[in-house]
């Protein structure tokens, strides 16, 4: 019987260039799921975008077929070379997709019911009434615990996960033989992620309809997938069962994905609690709340971004700050630099040597800001953002010791040079514009403008989370060996609990704007006992086919605060005190 | 319900913004040193015409000229009773235009809403062009379609509008015998109103409305086209085509709805560019407006003409302003509910 979908000797390009996908060939089985994994410019996209062929204008598709094969006994039509009017007919009727980014996928001007019935009034000849039946138990089957009002809503009313899962019931409301996702999850919080994925893997069993799943993650298609396939710089590396290729990668591209891959370890015992008696950094009882004015002739709302979070990070150490998007941790981070002012009653001491007499950071002399200012840095996430695309890279390094009157100009142009080596460049890309380099080499040249002033404390705000695995591995690497070599200490925001198990030695997780847990990374990973902690734990994606995500696990700790245990839950707005359950380990919970 | 709160209170910011811009008019036309009536009364001293003096000083005493500035602007705007009590704008007293000897509300009448309707048809036509055109040049952009439209579209912003004027009577009167000049054919002129007249007025809109609309229709082309191809790049669009979606339904339901928004905030600054960018056309034109009256008066230093005209022209762009808010409130749910509870 011939495949549902056969993809044979596909190879796109643009202009005269090489071609970007070579020779591209897989085949998807009816009800079967299949991965194409790669990281960013390996052609995975345009692969699975010229199925439906909704490719950018100017790609060319310079050859190969792709065979398509409805039904029981349908015959195979060329997708390549279909008719427009026909193929239009497939597109969200037989092969349907969902994409990466749901804050921008769904038009923000229409009703979600508008949207997503739409799909149906396009293929079929279906009364308004029936369409809204079938959409409305598509949204229910999606997880909306109030369809009609899913129907009323707008796409900016409602979380990124609540998007996604639109996106979900969208695109299998016309009940497709294929589903194609896009790295439906990569935007995503791990716990949506993780119960995103779940949904699809449910409504996949439900009729019997494969899926290729886009993404880069191998933890995901461990998850998810039965097939393979990998791809790298437009070529497929391997292909082959899922179990295979996870069990013994043959490849050495494959091989080195996994190395890269991040991973929660097996901790066989609890860490040895990190010490706390040479600070520099201590957050003592920092609560921000900001007053929101709801716009036009509303009275203002007031929103607490964190509570009660007292943090100290000792010197030439690593405190990381763990929590999904909305958790508090960004504003921790923004306090704790003293760029936001916390409420009254907290605050934030500095001691940039040991023993000296520490700084509040928030009540500052102008000689002691300045000082400070050169002491604490921060790295940003998005490295594409945080360069100036209109400053060489010689001006980007050489601004802050500019600013702070350091050095003569010969002497700036040195330092800038040097510390382009330390985060591994050549100093001979100093004349070079940020639009020369890779994501990669930007994440490292924004390192490298936050050390030019010699800081004491970095502040790292998801460094890594806008790059590809194996480039977030080096970055990590990196950011290790210049802590080591300069003696520098680092409170780390991120949401990948995998990524502070490596770097981290105390972890804080936080939830609705408090910490919930605190410990060192083995601790944390061995007992955790918070049953968010648990829930992000069990969400991450493990490349390792026996270690599936426990749904019920996730379902139950990334919930509500007021839906937990009752020794964890919130009493309305009034959360449990933190606990020392044992040296080094604190849990938010009632006794 | 809550829309009809968000009227209320645009209607009452739109009040308070007229308020200062009264101020504002009253000061700019008081800036020049002297009065119509001042330099008039000078003139005639020196040439001695002693009774013409005296009915001067006369106006200038029933129309409160003689007493401070504040006190006219208040006996102006009606806030403050003068030699007639309180008689102002807001009591639909317009004042005395002094160059033309005749109550202002009667100069002014017909071509108030003359004015309004070459500036109403200018502006259906600057939509009714850029609208189509706009979409066109998006959807089928870099092609010889999008050229020739973008072409037309800066001959149109870059022609001067009374050389387009000349150039269209010249033609329209040899080939289709259009009319030439003014907004209705004379014998009509102070007509009550009638079909012969309505069509007379029809006729002779259409070169006007061409003249006054073609550049703000390419400069609004060129934006629609920009905001539409910034929005065939989102997410979305992808989206709208992977369902199925024929380009050209795809096309008007998603990408326009959201190129539209600023289509409509322009309802606001289309009307004051084109009722002040109109007044030398209407000159050339030979149009009975309010432009022609604007210019006399300004010249004349004719202060309560003036100053009816340009709060006129005001109340205009306010009432413009106020549509297009309102109409965005409709139109753009992120407005209506952005602060919706999740």
């Amino acid at each position: 019987m011939a495949a549902l979908l056969d993809v044979s000797s596909l190879t796109i390009g643009f202009g005269d260039a090489a071609a970007v996908v070579e020779d591209v060939s897989f085949r998807v089985e009816k009800g079967r799921t299949l991965a194409l994994v790669g990281e960013s410019g390996s052609g995975k996209t345009l692969t699975c975008r010229s199925i439906l062929r909704i490719l950018p204008k100017a790609a060319q598709l310079r050859g190969g077929s792709i065979r398509w094969t409805p039904g029981t006994d349908g015959a195979a039509l060329d997708l390549l070379t279909l008719p427009e009017r026909r193929m239009r007919d497939l597109r969200g009727s037989q092969i349907s997709m969902i994409f990466q980014e749901p804050m921008r996928s769904l038009s923000p001007l229409h009703r979600l019911g508008d949207q997503v019935s739409e799909v149906l009034h396009l293929h079929q000849s279906i009364s308004r009434a029936e369409a809204k039946r079938q959409v409305l138990a598509q949204f229910d089957r999606v997880g909306f615990a109030d369809p009609e009002r899913a129907w009323r809503s707008y796409p900016f009313e409602m979380s990124g996960g609540m998007r996604q899962r639109a996106m979900i019931a969208m695109a299998m409301v016309g009940r497709p033989e294929l589903l194609i996702a896009d790295e439906p999850t990569t935007a995503l919080d791990v716990t949506t992620q993780a119960q995103v994925l779940g949904l699809i893997k449910e409504l996949q069993a439900e009729i019997g309809m494969a899926v290729i799943l886009v993404t880069h993650d191998l933890g995901v298609v461990a998850n998810m997938a039965d097939e393979v396939v990998v791809m790298n710089r437009g070529r497929v590396m391997e292909s082959g069962r899922a179990s295979d290729i996870l069990g013994a990668p043959a490849h050495a591209y494959t091989a080195k994905l996994f190395a890269a891959a991040p991973m929660i370890p097996a901790t066989p015992s609890p860490a040895r609690a990190m010490p706390h008696d040479d600070l520099i950094l201590d957050i003592r009882n920092v609560s921000k709340s900001f007053t929101m004015r709801a716009g036009g002739w509303r009275g203002p709302v007031a929103v607490t971004a964190c509570r009660d979070v007292n943090l100290s990070l000792q010197r030439g150490k690593t405190l990381a700050v763990v929590g999904e998007s909305g958790s508090g941790k960004t504003t921790c981070a923004q306090v704790a630099l003293g760029a936001v002012q916390p409420d009254p009653g907290g605050e934030v001491l500095f001691r940039p040597v040991p023993g000296a007499e520490p700084i509040n950071v928030h009540n500052m002399t102008e000689t002691q800001r300045r000082s400070f200012q050169r002491q604490a840095q921060m790295v940003f996430q998005d490295p594409f953002s945080s360069l100036s695309p209109r400053m060489r890279i010689q001006q980007a390094l050489t601004e802050p010791l500019e600013i702070h009157g350091i050095g003569n100009r010969a002497e700036r142009r040195e330092k800038a040079a040097q510390t382009l080596q330390l985060v591994g460049l050549s100093p001979d890309m100093l004349g070079r514009y940020p639009h020369a380099f890779s994501g990669g080499q930007r994440q490292r040249l924004s390192i490298a403008r936050a050390l030019t002033l010699d800081p004491k404390l970095l502040v790292c705000d998801e460094p890594t989370s806008a790059l590809d695995v194996s480039v977030q591995d080096q970055i990590l690497t990196l950011l290790e060996d210049i802590r080591d070599q300069a003696g520098l200490s680092y409170l780390f925001i991120s949401h990948d609990l995998a990524v502070v198990a490596r770097i981290a030695d105390e972890v804080a997780v936080m939830r609705a704007g408090v910490i919930v847990e605190q410990a060192p990374p083995g601790t944390l990973f061995h007992d955790p006992r918070h049953p968010y902690t648990r829930a992000l734990i069990a969400a991450q994606p493990e490349p390792d086919l026996s270690r599936p995500i426990d749904l019920d696990l996730v379902a139950q700790g990334a919930g509500e605060p007021s839906g937990w245990p009752e020794m964890f839950r919130f009493e309305g707005t009034e959360a449990p005190v933190l606990r020392e359950l044992s040296p080094g380990h604190m849990v938010r919970c009632h006794v | 319900m809550m829309f009809l709160r968000y009227a209320v209170y645009r209607f009452a910011t739109m009040l308070l913004t007229l308020w200062v811009v009264s101020i504002l008019v009253f000061i700019i036309i008081n800036l020049p040193p002297g009065d119509y009536l001042s330099n008039q009364i000078a003139e005639l001293r020196a040439t001695g015409q002693a009774d013409g003096v005296a009915k001067a000083e006369f106006l200038r005493r029933e129309y409160a000229l003689d007493r401070p500035l504040y006190q006219q602007y208040l006996i102006w705007v009606g806030f403050a009773p003068g030699p007639q009590g309180f008689s102002g704008l807001v009591q639909g007293n317009f004042g005395w235009s002094f160059e033309f000897d005749r109550p202002v509300a009667e100069i002014v009448g017909d071509a108030l809403w003359l004015t309004v309707l070459v500036n109403l048809s200018a502006v259906l036509f600057v939509y009714a062009v850029a609208l189509p055109l706009g979409i066109l040049q998006a959807a089928r952009s870099e092609t010889w379609a999008d050229y020739t439209a973008g072409f037309i579209g800066y001959l149109g912003l870059a022609t001067p509008n009374f050389l387009l004027a000349l150039i269209l009577f010249y033609y329209g009167h040899k080939y289709f015998d259009l009319p030439i000049g003014g907004l209705m054919a004379p014998e009509f002129e102070g007509q009550p109103l009638s079909w012969p007249k309505v069509k007379s007025i029809l006729l002779h809109l259409i070169v006007p409305t061409f003249v006054i609309g073609t550049s703000g229709a390419a400069a609004m082309m060129q934006r629609l086209r920009a905001n539409m191809l910034d929005e065939l790049d989102k997410p979305y669009v992808e989206t709208a085509i992977a369902k199925g979606m024929s380009p050209r339904r795809m096309l008007t339901k998603y990408p326009l709805r959201v190129a539209f928004n600023p289509f409509v905030a322009d309802i606001g600054n289309l009307l004051p560019a084109m009722v002040s960018g109109s007044v030398l056309v209407s000159v050339v034109l030979g149009l009975q407006t309010i432009g022609p009256y604007l210019l006399t008066a300004l010249k004349s230093q004719d202060q309560f003409l003036a100053g009816f005209v340009l709060m006129f022209v005001a109340l205009l762009t306010l009432i413009g302003t106020m549509i297009s808010d309102m109409l965005l409130v409709l139109l753009d749910p992120r407005i209506r509910y952005g602060d919706r509870k999740r």
